[in-house]
């Protein structure tokens, strides 16, 4: 994730409105990476994502002068990216009940994680990276919407908990209960077939440098 | 008394963000330095997380951003903000 610089954006915005509209590219290159995977997320589909990234990039240029500044501008931008992936939604017919997953919210399920005893004693197995990649890919792909929504900004995006809130229109509260049943749903699935994946800090994972 | 494992894992997610109270953090630990499965538990979440927060792991389509870019220099061209 990059760090937004509230200070870049405003001089930024203020210059393309006067008229240096090439700034734009500059602008928005920060937000595409969360822009995209949070509409593959909706979407559950690479090129209608990058279609509608495309869409979103346009009308948050075209709505530019909506942007009051009181909201980082990242999270102006993902909420356009979520009202765009959320209209294509609608208009093929495949979003899926929101009760349904109002209903999985509401559960307090048993969250059992996989219980693994010898995580740390069994040796590294060589998975692949790309390997890794898919299966990891695929687990939150399985996830229900409002929980890959929320591991994709919290855990992938690594936005803060208030950005994430502010960005899916949901309290700080509900972000942290997601998270956990998320982070839960993924350690049951993954942990078995991640053992021996001991990273022991970030952009260590076995695979090379 | 001493926290069983369930609610252990109520928090675990809680944890790895430090987002527990010291006193809870404490009672965790002292948990954790006991039990196995619990410490396992945690290890293998806190491994998850840190995989998926790995860029490798999902990459932009190649030439996404190039193909964005070329799309908005065009309707830059057609457009005002």
């Amino acid at each position: 994730m990059t760090a937004s610089n509230p200070e870049f954006e405003a001089d930024c915005i203020r210059r393309i409105q006067a008229g240096e509209k090439h700034l734009f590219h500059d602008l928005i290159r920060p937000c595409e990476r969360s822009m995209y995977f949070l509409l593959l997320s909706l979407l559950r589909n690479e090129a209608e994502a990058e279609e509608a990234a495309q869409e979103t990039v346009i009308k948050v240029y075209l709505n530019l002068h909506h942007f009051r500044g009181d909201s980082q501008f990242r999270t102006w931008v993902l909420s356009i990216a979520r009202n765009e992936g959320l209209g294509r939604l609608r208009k093929t017919g495949n979003r899926r009940e929101d009760s349904l997953d109002a209903e999985i919210d509401e559960q307090t399920g048993d969250y059992t994680p996989a219980i693994l005893t010898s995580w740390r004693e069994i040796p590294s197995k060589s998975l692949e990276r790309k390997e890794l990649g898919a299966l990891l890919r695929k687990a939150i792909e399985g996830l229900p919407e409002i929980y890959r929504n929320v591991v994709l900004l919290r855990d992938i995006e690594e936005m803060d908990v208030r950005e994430t809130a502010a960005t899916l229109g949901i309290t700080e509260g509900t972000v942290k209960v997601r998270l956990h049943r998320a982070r839960a749903l993924l350690q049951r699935d993954l942990a078995p077939r991640l053992k021996g994946f001991a990273p022991k800090r970030k952009g260590l994972f076995g695979w090379g440098a | 008394m001493r926290i069983d494992c369930k609610h252990v894992w109520d928090h675990i997610s809680a944890y790895i963000d430090g987002e527990v109270d010291a006193g809870l953090r404490a009672e965790i630990d002292r948990h954790l330095d006991t039990c196995e499965i619990c410490s396992a538990v945690l290890d293998s979440t806190r491994n998850v997380v840190v995989l998926v927060a790995d860029d490798r792991v999902f990459e932009l389509p190649s030439g996404f951003s190039e193909r964005l870019h070329a799309r908005l220099t065009k309707e830059l061209e057609l457009a005002e903000p």
